[in-house]
């Protein structure tokens, strides 16, 4: 076991943090939280930025113009981005990190060729259409239907937290194409053009009052047979494909980011003054944040082992469980702690009286969508149990 | 002892369900998140007419106002209910809902008002004394997205000294009594997240069967019940001490019991009750979160849960 960096892993990082520098001053401002259209065209910028330096497509193979990185590059490639402030993938995610890969292992040359390299320089943005109002842990019991009508799938039905909804060219979608076959059996993987005669997309406003989600509904919309990717009813089976390119570093930069405003929730607790004395005078408090420091520490650790782990079998195991689980529970008590001790100014969602109540707030806020997206923490629980403890399932 | 609601108790509270079920529908709370949370005199007059601010002043006890404000909370009745019947014996125009008298207690790191466009009178409760300022006299920075859409706050930059009503010794029984009536909100949360994560789990399928058939899920709200249970025993407990018919003479350490479990169990049931709904608690739509966001507001009054817990191995 070694956690040191080797020199060509070095090498890669000083060459990546020389470009960060170069051109991160240079970026305009970020569009308006909720300005859909705008935040696109700047990550759509940002994507041609790193597509025009090399390093787009960090975890793409070679071949299909990415950079072939280790998970371990990849880890350095999210440290140095995050380190550096640079803008995140954005609405890229989709096609960069689930689409994408999605389409190298399983589409057809044709279906390659033509959209790989418009998601590489963040040309289409693509949309995912999975969950629906009835299927969400049970994923498989999707019920959007796919009838075959001569070249086209005719679709009916509705997906639901489909992120970019609204922007997207293109939606990774699951359509129910049999309905007497075991619910696994009868799921066909499709690439889905958005603005389709009878596709209607709603903004679903979140908690916070965000519209990144949307709801998209589906009458009669015709799309052509040869959008399918891998065989009719063999859908599952690709969408799990996608679940295989996670190489444990899904949740890096967020892990950097927390571990950061956990220590600046310390310096805070140090000039806040409650009667007198400083919040950093709590005793409690002080054990509080030390406790959730050593543990965000020790899941940063955690981080590297299933990332390592990756590079050696080519899936991450238990531990990504165990540390969705963990990272969950911890984010949850960070944000609130950090709500307790910001106390009154807790109560707006974007800055005032000069604290960075934003920051917390929002993450306490995001911390609540952590044990419930991509597997709420019952199921991963669940998981644990059954698949890695080896429980009998309940009845 | 019988510590159970008695008969006038239990059709108190009976009555005051009755009147909120009917005029306070979430649909009404809903609809007010529109008018950014700009409270409705019409509702407060007649939540005056009621009774919710003059109880006391009516000859009530605590024990009354707490299963009151129980309902309130349960019905998420946005404003300061607390302070407008805190005033009642000092303002007659609080008592009858005519006028909104609000609260602030000066806090750090900043002072944070609440409902300030609504209010007629807006009390500084400091520990010399309670003062009454015009709030169109605070100074201070309206924040764009208050956390709880119900609840537009300041962040108040310049805070009048305002006209002494009230001493130091008044001004601790209001914090006290401040601390259970909104520990009796935060008991009406944390019974609504239940109701409505209950009503969920049993009629969201997944699997093939109801989600609340599952133990994982079932454990969640059976933990919401058991921290709602412990909460309302030791609110009713601090109510009846003070009302004089108490097991214990330390009428601040009852008050600080009943705010630090209402806080903690109203976080948890709020928080929980969102998980129970999966991806829909963390939409706008499903009320889950209204409750989460009240009960955020609710431990920042008259101290949060943390103060408490240290003011009370303090006093030990």
């Amino acid at each position: 076991m070694d956690l040191q960096f080797t020199d060509a892993e070095n090498s890669f990082r000083l060459k990546l943090r020389d470009w960060l520098s170069s051109v991160i001053p240079q970026l305009p401002s970020e569009p308006h939280r909720n300005d859909w259209i705008g935040r696109r065209e700047y990550d759509s910028m940002w994507q041609r930025m790193l597509f025009d330096a090399g390093f787009a497509g960090i975890n793409w193979p070679r071949e299909y113009g990415g950079l072939g990185a280790t998970p371990t590059e990849h880890l350095i490639f999210l440290e140095e981005t995050e380190r550096a402030r640079a803008p995140y993938v954005g609405q890229n995610f989709v096609g960069l990190l689930h689409a994408g890969p999605t389409l190298i292992t399983e589409a057809s040359a044709e279906q390659k060729a033509f959209h790989l390299p418009a998601i590489l320089k963040g040309e289409h943005i693509w949309c995912q259409g999975f969950s629906e109002p009835g299927a969400g842990s049970d994923l498989a019991s999707l019920s959007c239907r796919a009838i075959r009508d001569g070249d086209d799938y005719v679709i009916n039905g509705q997906k639901i937290w489909t992120s970019f909804g609204h922007t997207a060219d293109y939606c990774e979608m699951l359509v129910r194409t049999d309905t007497d076959v075991p619910k696994h059996r009868g799921i066909t993987w499709l690439i889905v053009p958005m603005g389709l005669p009878g596709m209607d997309v709603r903004p679903l406003r979140t908690l916070e009052g965000s519209t990144e989600f949307c709801e998209v509904f589906f009458d009669e919309v015709r799309v052509p047979v040869a959008n399918r990717v891998g065989d009719e009813n063999d859908g599952w089976r690709v969408a799990m494909v996608t679940l295989s390119f996670e190489r444990g570093t899904a949740f890096v930069s967020e892990m950097l980011q927390s571990m950061e405003l956990a220590r600046d929730l310390a310096q805070l607790a140090k000039r806040v003054t409650r009667s007198g004395v400083t919040a950093w005078d709590d005793a409690g408090l002080r054990r509080d944040i030390g406790r959730i420091c050593a543990e965000l520490d020790a899941l940063w650790a955690l981080t590297k082992r299933n990332i390592s782990q990756a590079q050696r079998t080519g899936l991450v195991g238990p531990g990504g469980n165990v540390f969705k689980l963990a990272y969950a529970e911890l984010r949850s008590r960070l944000g609130e702690l950090a709500m307790h001790l910001l106390d009154r100014a807790s109560l707006s969602i974007d800055d005032i009286g000069d604290l960075p109540t934003h920051a917390h707030v929002h993450g306490r806020i995001h911390a609540l969508s952590l044990g419930i997206a991509a597997g709420t923490s019952q199921v991963q629980r669940n998981i644990v149990a059954e698949r890695i403890l080896g429980l009998p399932k309940e009845r | 002892m019988d510590f159970e609601l008695n008969d006038d108790e239990r059709s108190l509270q009976e009555g005051i369900r009755s009147f909120l079920t009917g005029r306070c529908t979430i649909d009404v709370v809903r609809a007010n998140e529109e008018t950014g949370g700009a409270l409705d005199r019409a509702l407060w007059q007649e939540l005056g007419a009621v009774g919710v601010f003059s109880l006391r002043a009516d000859g009530f006890g605590m024990t009354e106002s707490v299963l009151a404000f129980e309902e309130l909370g349960r019905s998420l009745v946005a404003g300061p209910l607390v302070a407008s019947h805190l005033a009642a014996t000092l303002m007659p125009a609080a008592a009858n809902g005519s006028r909104i008298v609000g609260l602030i207690e000066p806090s750090e790191p900043v002072n944070v008002a609440e409902h300030l466009a609504s209010l007629d009178d807006l009390i500084v409760a400091r520990p010399e004394g309670l003062f009454v300022v015009d709030p169109a006299e605070v100074i201070g920075v309206h924040a764009e997205r208050p956390l709880d859409a119900l609840t537009p706050i300041t962040a108040v930059s310049h805070l009048p000294q305002g006209e002494l009503i009230a001493d130091a010794a008044t001004a601790h029984i209001w914090h006290r009594d401040g601390m259970v009536l909104t520990a009796a909100l935060q008991l009406g949360l944390c019974l609504a997240s239940i109701d409505l994560a209950k009503q969920y789990a049993m009629q969201r399928e997944q699997f093939g069967r109801p989600i609340g058939s599952f133990q994982a899920v079932k454990h969640l709200l059976a933990d919401m019940l058991t921290k709602a249970e412990v909460t309302r025993a030791a609110v009713y407990a601090a109510a009846v001490n003070i009302d004089g018919r108490g097991d214990s003479t330390d009428l601040m350490q009852t008050a600080r019991m009943a705010k630090m479990l209402a806080g903690d169990s109203a976080l948890f049931c709020g928080k929980t009750g969102i998980q129970v709904h999966g991806g829909m608690g963390f939409t706008w739509e499903v009320d889950a979160q209204r409750y989460w966001k009240r009960a955020c507001v609710l431990d920042t009054h008259f101290g949060n849960s943390d103060e408490h817990a240290a003011a009370f191995s303090a006093a030990l």
